[in-house]
């Protein structure tokens, strides 16, 4: 049976964890309502250019001429995968839930003996990630956000760079995988394909009114669309790294939520068995003060 | 036909400015245009420069925008870009710095392709630096 004092110092450490737990848990809170602020107001952006996009494939995508990135390469052999993950960790699932389905994925996709290749965004999935695939990460970005949430030029130096290895012929299909923030308390791990670009479901659903109309092009189609399509390439990137910063709050919030209660918990049982052993104590000074008054 | 025309400014960050207007004069790749309601269907890229928004026949906003695209309908003008700034807002520091950068940058530039993104830069940092309040 533990000490008194054993029981004090345990009980004192406990409650030093719970303050910094419960910081934590504030501090989560006012960055993802920060982090939700930013990701609705970039919204309006990408599903403007979604909309431009999807208006010019439905133009172009017959064609012979369309750019390789909006109708593939034709082939499949090569799977490239843009993994964003957080930089820092105490946050529940959030790093592992990404890491586990980014996995699963690779497995599946090498057992049909295709080639995938790696890009990291953020530290902790590059160190999940490492071990078993250490040999398919080409490259790696950290510190994203680091200055108060991602900024539209951090996704797009990592665009940038998705294009011109898509150019060099490094790989045929890309894919970003994040997690999308669906409530403080759940967030999705998503598969999002960019390359070739996949027209948005609803798009084709709203469209009705454009469909058919015959733009015209300044100046052609061709060049804006090897404009336009690098750009949606970074603003769909940027768009998950914001749901993926505000998922990360969310997810830490929740995560530091049930640490302080646990901490909680964990005090009232220490009390009560600290109150417990003092009261037996007690108990057994008085039965040897009365034993020994009776022995004389 | 209406008199008026939604008129849309984005950058990736927000959105900068939605409203109907009259007419709103863009600065395409080719050449400045207007819109007027009722314009004809049509895309085009822009180059870094200045777009007014026109009320009662005068120019009323100035905002300079970097490179981005235009999408026009009948009813509707968007403009995506990449950056933007409300001409009064400017701050003249800011500005004058990034035109030093810019400078600095396009004259180490190497190459053809890093000679034209630090030239649009320039460009872009000389409205700029014009526009300052």
């Amino acid at each position: 049976m533990a000490s008194l004092k054993d029981l004090r110092v345990r009980i004192n450490s406990v409650r030093q964890t719970q303050k910094i737990t419960s910081a934590m848990k504030l501090v989560a809170a006012s960055k993802l309502r920060r982090a939700q602020e930013a990701a609705e107001a970039a919204r309006p952006f990408s599903e403007r250019m979604e909309r431009m996009v999807g208006s010019l494939a439905e133009i172009m995508g017959e064609r012979e001429e369309a750019p390789a990135m909006l109708r593939g390469t034709g082939k499949d052999d090569t799977h490239l995968f843009v993994v964003a993950t957080a930089d820092r960790g105490l946050c529940g699932g959030f790093n592992s839930s990404i890491t586990r389905a980014t996995r699963a994925r690779l497995k599946e996709l090498n057992e049909q003996g295709k080639t995938t290749k790696i890009i990291c965004v953020g530290r902790k999935g590059r160190e999940q990630l490492r071990r078993e695939f250490g040999g398919m990460i080409v490259d790696h970005t950290d510190g994203i956000g680091r200055s108060g949430g991602p900024s539209f030029e951090e996704a797009d130096a990592i665009g940038r760079g998705l294009t011109q290895r898509f150019e060099a012929g490094e790989f045929d299909t890309c894919t970003v995988v994040y997690n999308r923030f669906k409530t403080v308390m759940s967030q999705i791990v998503t598969f999002q394909q960019l390359i070739p670009f996949s027209p948005p479901a609803q798009a084709e659903a709203e469209g009705g009114d454009d469909s058919g109309a015959i733009y015209d092009f300044e100046p052609d189609e061709e060049m804006i669309l090897s404009d336009l399509l690098p750009r949606n390439l970074s603003i769909q990137i940027f768009r998950s790294l914001l749901e993926n910063a505000a998922s990360e709050q969310g997810a830490r919030m929740t995560a530091m939520d049930s640490a302080t209660r646990n901490a909680g918990e964990m005090i009232d049982k220490l009390t009560l068995n600290y109150n417990r052993t003092r009261q037996a104590q007690i108990t057994k000074e008085l039965i040897e003060i009365i034993s020994g008054a009776e022995a004389l | 036909m209406a008199d008026t025309l939604q008129f849309e400014l984005v950058a990736p960050e927000r959105l900068i400015f939605s409203g109907d207007v009259e007419m709103v004069v863009v600065p395409g790749a080719e050449g400045d245009f207007g819109v007027l309601p009722g314009h004809s269907l049509l895309l085009s890229t822009l180059r870094p420069g200045v777009i007014e928004i026109y009320e009662n026949e005068k120019p009323k906003d100035r905002y300079v925008v970097a490179e981005g695209f235009a999408e026009v309908t009948g009813e509707r003008c968007t403009v995506l870009s990449t950056e933007a700034f409300e001409a009064g807002a400017i701050d003249r520091a800011q500005a004058d710095a990034r035109l030093e950068q810019a400078q600095l940058r396009l004259r180490d530039a190497e190459g053809d392709e890093e000679r034209e993104k630090f030239e649009r830069e320039v460009e872009l940092a000389e409205l700029l630096a014009a526009n300052a309040g």
